[in-house]
């Protein structure tokens, strides 16, 4: 098991490396610069723009601006952003507390509600419960957040006037008031984003439930005359897991860049919206910063994952 | 023995049944899955449906000849009516005959992608599953590769870069099409791979696994025949994910700039267009949308039927 | 209109025949600057003392928090790196220049005691010089007293190539002199114009010396007040994320009488236009929203709940239509679009007036851009009344035809116009944006109709709108038959914008596409007005010499403008937020308040 997970850890350094050195390929090779805006500007000398690329680097082979940034990371330096001239960490520790409280709110949300509602829809296949539950779940698939998001705002924020659509990550004030308007804040982006998220993965706990409801243990749980109730919990649940845990595995770091839809409309300030604007206007050193601490949780998150299958069905063996 | 789950008042009837009432020695295990299938009433709907759908939009603009850029000012806004079934939009261009040639670029993306990213996915993550060591690590590590990579830049450089070229070779929009189906599917089979690993550590413990291995099955046998009908659930599952989250993805495309030109509508970009106009114009979004999720809808159901009708467990 | 017609006009201002107002909107619709319209009369000895804002409020602060939206939102506080209006308009809020342009073009004093004319001996009569009065007595927030070192150390500090500020382009070229404590004199190398750049409006912006002093050039980066900024401005820095939100609060030792009004600001950033208008007009959780990009009919609707309103405010800004002059499909010497070639069609003036005669500005106006954007023939404009009588717009499709007949383009079997083997077929590119979208479709619509196929691309506005060489998809490339965008125009000076079309400017992979002639549109007779201006000490003189090469412009459809762009706002109905079409939306937030 130790050695399994020395293992584990050890091939991640390539695999650490690897994606950065791709990722900076790509992003090396992809158009575009941060100061487009100065373009536009008649007054802003065009030598304003190509003096700030020659001082930023932007011109330098890349081979050599990769070994730039490598050196310095390895330092811990993770460089600063070409927009703000701010350092990178410091941008993304800013944006850590708000990016945790709402889409990890969100994927608890999408868990609390797709495990209970998936387990039951399988328990009882067809039924009239799971029918209407399905197909409330791929309607919350197929709409895009931007939808969802937009017309929770005109029915909540502007019919009835009852929740704030613009969220302010320093709401002022302490106690219960300020709790109540956080609450208030937060319900819209995490319900828009906790349901579809939710939706994908009711489907996924239905159909791995529905796998393993057939199978011959369960039959025997019952005919020791297991309640329901356990057979339910301990044998079957247990067993529909491990592809569940795949899926939230993979689905947490790509939900944390992935919620940038919601993060716009809501004006959440998470990661995100710091990703997306860092990738339009080409902030390499914020993209490779960001992507770089979502590498991390991948290989984090799958590592977990792995992991938990071995607690989950002892008959996994890590080799 | 066939009978043997319903044991249980927990566990739905029908099928049961009918494999019981089927079940004959010369049938082929696809004949049988055919016969299931088509016992699966929602499954039924949803495929009748989404044939419907592919008619509609495969032979519908041959009968509603308007053309989809005509611009009218007299008639914005408008809802539905009888020289626009449909309604319009805010340029006054007749939506039924948008929609219609919309579906054919969404739901051929959709459909295409799925495929694209189905097969890598499962491919990758059944040879994975098989082999334990170097093989499962370097294939792991892909995987992790390609989901840490950001794929919205990633994307916006694939095209960016062969966007001319595929022009060059086959013209602009199947150039587009191809390009993006590939694109999506590029970055949409890590989860499909991923599952069926998962599935395959599973089931290569199980007894069944074991048999066949002690009867001297190969590898390839155990993995293709064994082991892969068994790990499909999931998959299918996914893929009817997949087909949704490409056709939004595409929207998501054509928004920055990448997907097919912007005066080509297909239903993710009507229903991005519609949504300023929500309050005043809900019919613009709502036909855009439904027909997303009715699609989506179908191709679940069929997925569902698909997956009880392949499931191959008939000795339990 | 050449220069004796503008006497006359200036005339009429001086004998009350024709208000300010009324010449400052004829000068827009001219292809001027309000800013260059108020210079003129200046030049001719009419008072032109700025009108001060009306200001209710008898007390500083005690107007509770004033809550605004940027809906990009704000990266940086330091001026002298601003990459855009947005970075701009967030450092506004600490700090100020020695003056900023009103909406009516004239100089408003802010850190100035007063404006420098030919009168009060501020400017030198060869133009090569101005000496500036600082106002005594203001302190920078932390209580060190403003001087005239603190102006010398900006010029030193953005002048260095090495601390890559953006604002470079307004202090390269001249030299800054300190005379005593609180006068300073800006000088030129040559005759100079426009002498208003350097410490005025969008770049004056002055940061303190004894805070960045040990900062300057290549540490430029590390200064600790780049997030916290300590200015002389109506509200005093409390907390800063960049790409979200900045507080400021009430400046108790403020060099203005009772103001500010508000006494905490928060502007926060992010999200899209049509939702900053939501947060304003209806449901009034902000005071005010930037720039709204949005469909005028969108507005109307959303102005409908009565919680706030929207403001446009005249502007330079001018949405066009660029034809190539040269050809974007084959390489010459390795390079598309190179000045050495000819355009395949667009060579023909026949092709040209063709196109102009195609775009349906009236329907784009009414149909799109409404309030949002005039239609217009100007590259800069007005209303219709004091559109230049030199050029005209019209839309036809029946004209655009007869004149591709006349001119032997004949439609082929594809119902596409040829001749000789050459298809009239266009790529017309622009950058991401609803309306533009829009545009193009309106306009391919129409020449369809006449014969000539048009390929709608879109590019992203990030790509569209950058530097880099090796992109083809970047806008001084060009490698498109037409492409459309609007050129930020909200410059006090026309001369600037105008170098867009000199001969020498062309772009090319030579001058890394830096060249501001992005049509490849060459004239000796505009570059000869162009040099005549460029020495032109007599603004009327100057102005006339404006107008002439702008008229040639438009005659030889090298642009065709589509409709001019307004500074379009929200704000909450009480609330009183004066925006200048010259400076930035907050230039005068020390005069905002509230109705109550």
């Amino acid at each position: 098991m130790s050695r399994y997970l020395i293992r584990r850890l050890l091939i991640t350094i390539p695999s650490l490396l690897g994606i950065s050195v791709a990722l900076f390929t790509i992003l090396a090779l992809a158009p575009g610069d941060p100061f487009g805006e100065l373009a536009t500007n008649p007054a802003i000398p065009p030598e304003v723009q190509a003096a700030l690329r020659a001082k930023f680097g932007l011109d330098d082979p890349i081979p050599i601006r990769y070994l730039h940034w490598l050196v310095a990371m390895l330092h811990g330096d993770w460089g600063f952003s070409f927009v703000s001239r701010v350092n990178v960490d410091t941008l993304i520790l800013q944006r850590l507390p708000t990016t945790i409280a709402v889409i990890g709110a969100a994927q608890v949300l999408a868990l609390l509600v797709a495990l209970p509602v998936g387990v039951l829809a399988a328990v009882r296949p067809y039924s009239a419960f799971d029918q209407v539950v399905s197909t409330f779940a791929l309607m919350g698939f197929s709409l895009p957040t931007f939808f969802t998001g937009i017309i929770l705002i005109l029915v909540f924020s502007i019919q009835l006037d009852w929740l704030p659509f613009v969220f302010r990550a320093d709401l002022p004030g302490s106690g219960l008031h300020w709790w109540w308007a956080e609450f208030k804040q937060s319900i819209m982006p995490i319900v828009v984003l906790g349901l579809f998220l939710g939706a994908a993965m009711m489907r996924f706990v239905r159909s791995a439930v529905l796998d393993v409801i057939r199978l011959e243990y369960v039959t025997t749980a019952r005919s020791k005359g297991l309640p329901e109730r356990a057979v339910i919990l301990k044998h079957i649940v247990r067993n529909a897991l491990i592809p569940v845990v795949t899926l939230v595995a993979l689905q947490m770091p790509a939900v944390f860049g992935g919620a940038i839809v919601t993060e716009q409309i809501f004006r959440v300030p998470g990661i995100g919206s710091l990703l997306i604007s860092a990738i339009q206007s080409n902030d390499t050193p914020v993209i490779m910063g960001v992507t770089f601490v979502f590498s991390c949780l991948v290989i984090l998150c799958n590592l977990m994952a792995d992991l938990l299958y071995g607690w989950l069905d002892p008959r996994i063996t890590y080799r | 023995m066939a009978g043997s789950t319903p044991a249980s008042p927990t566990v739905d009837a029908a099928p049961v049944v009918v494999r019981a009432t089927t079940r004959a020695r010369q049938v082929t295990p696809w004949t049988e899955a055919w016969r299931r299938f088509r016992r699966h009433r929602l499954a039924v709907a949803g495929a009748v449906v989404f044939v419907l759908m592919i008619l509609a939009v495969a032979f519908g603009p041959l009968i509603w000849r308007v053309q989809i850029n005509e611009i009218d000012f007299t008639a914005q806004l408008q809802p539905p009516s009888w020289a626009h079934p449909l309604g319009t939009d805010d340029l006054g261009q007749d939506l039924l005959a948008r929609m219609l040639y919309g579906g054919r670029i969404s739901l051929s993306v959709g459909l295409a992608a799925m495929v694209v990213s189905i097969v890598i996915g499962t491919i990758i993550g059944s040879i994975a599953g098989m082999s334990r060591g170097s093989i499962d690590a370097a294939l792991m590590w892909l995987t992790d590769l390609f989901l840490s990579l950001p794929s919205v830049p990633v994307l916006l450089l694939l095209i960016y870069l062969f966007r001319e070229s595929m022009k060059h070779l086959i013209g602009a929009e199947l150039g587009t099409f191809v390009l993006i189906v590939v694109a999506i599917g590029a970055f949409r089979w890590m989860i499909a791979a991923r599952l069926v690993r998962a599935q395959f550590f599973a089931l290569r413990e199980k007894e069944f696994v074991e048999a066949a291995r002690a009867l001297g099955a190969s590898q390839i046998r155990l993995m293709a025949r064994h082991i892969l009908p068994n790990a499909l659930g999931p998959v299918i599952v996914a893929a009817t994910i997949d087909v949704a989250a490409a056709i939004i993805t595409e929207s998501t495309l054509s928004f920055l700039g990448l997907g097919f030109p912007p005066d080509i509508p297909s239903w993710g970009r009507i229903l991005f267009d519609a949504k300023d106009n929500l309050d005043v114009a809900p019919h613009w979004a709502l036909f855009a949308g439904g027909a997303i999720f009715l699609s989506v809808l179908a191709v679940s159901f069929m997925g569902d039927g698909l997956r009880d009708a392949l499931d191959p467990r008939r000795v339990i | 209109m050449n220069e004796r017609e503008l006497r006359g006009q200036i005339e009429d201002v001086r004998t009350g025949k024709l208000s300010r107002r009324a010449f400052t909107r004829m000068m827009l619709g001219l292809g001027l600057t309000a800013p260059l319209a108020t210079q003129m009369l200046a030049h001719s000895g009419i008072a032109v003392a700025a009108e001060k804002p009306v200001y209710k409020p008898t007390k500083r602060g005690g107007g509770g928090p004033l809550r605004v939206l940027w809906w990009q939102a704000p990266t940086l506080l330091n001026p002298h790196f601003a990459t855009g209006t947005k970075d701009q308009d967030a450092s506004r809020i600490f700090y100020e220049p020695l003056a900023a342009w009103d909406p009516e073009g004239n100089l408003l004093p802010i850190l100035a005691a007063e404006v420098p004319t030919i009168e009060n001996g501020g400017l030198s009569e060869e133009g090569t010089s101005v000496t500036w009065k600082l106002k005594q007595g203001v302190k920078w927030h932390d209580g060190q007293p403003f001087t005239a070192d603190d102006c010398v150390f900006n010029w030193e500090y953005a002048a260095d190539p090495a601390t890559a500020a953006t604002t470079i382009g307004s202090y390269k070229d001249v030299k800054v002199v300190k005379l005593d404590d609180y006068t300073i004199k800006v000088e030129f190398s040559k005759p100079t114009p426009f002498w208003a750049d350097a410490f005025v409006g969008y770049f004056g912006m002055i940061i303190p010396k004894h805070l960045f002093g040990q900062y300057a050039g290549a540490k430029s980066r590390e200064a600790p007040a780049n997030l916290a900024p300590v200015g002389t401005g109506p509200y005093t820095f409390v907390d800063f994320k960049p790409g979200d939100v900045v507080h400021g609060k009430n400046n108790p030792n403020y060099h203005m009488e009772n103001r500010p009004y508000f006494d905490t600001i928060e502007m926060k950033g992010g999200g899209d236009a049509v939702s900053a208008a939501r947060a304003v007009l209806q449901t009034g959780e902000y005071d005010f929203a930037w720039n709204l990009q949005v469909e005028d009919e969108i507005l109307k609707r959303l102005e409908a709940s009565g919680k706030g309103r929207v403001l446009v405010t005249m502007s330079g800004n001018v949405e066009h239509i660029q034809l190539n002059n040269t050809d974007p499909w084959h390489e010459v010497d390795g390079e598309r679009s190179s000045i050495k070639s000819k355009h395949p069609y667009l060579a023909d003036p026949a092709v040209r007036e063709a196109f102009n005669l195609l775009v349906d500005r009236a329907s784009v106006h009414k149909f799109i851009y409404g309030r949002t954007g005039e239609d217009t023939a100007n590259y800069v404009n007005a209303p219709d009344k004091f559109v230049s009588k030199n050029t005209h717009y019209e839309f036809s499709v029946e004209k655009a035809t007869k004149l591709l007949d006349a001119a032997g383009w004949k439609p082929g079997a594809d119902g596409v116009r040829e001749k000789n083997g050459v298809k009239l077929h266009a790529v017309y590119q622009s950058s991401i944006n609803a309306p533009r979208q829009k545009t193009q479709e309106i306009v391919k619509q129409a020449c369809q109709k006449a014969g000539i196929s048009i390929e709608i691309k879109s590019v992203t506005a990030s790509v569209f709108f950058s530097s880099d060489v090796a992109n083809l998809d970047t806008y001084p490339h060009f490698v498109a038959d037409l492409q459309m965008y609007t050129t930020t125009m909200g410059q006090p000076d026309p001369g600037v914008f105008m170098r867009s079309y000199l001969s020498g400017e062309v772009a090319s992979k030579a001058n890394k596409f830096q060249g501001r002639n992005i049509t490849r549109w060459q004239s000796a007779e505009f570059d000869k007005l162009f040099d005549q201006a460029d020495k032109e000490l007599d603004p009327v003189k100057r102005a006339a010499l404006f107008i002439a090469m702008n008229d040639l412009v438009i005659k030889n459809v090298v642009v065709i403008p589509v409709v001019t762009r307004p500074v379009v706002t929200a704000a909450a109905k009480n609330l009183h937020a004066p925006i200048s079409g010259w400076d930035n939306n907050t230039y005068a937030l020390a005069e905002w308040y509230r109705e109550v």
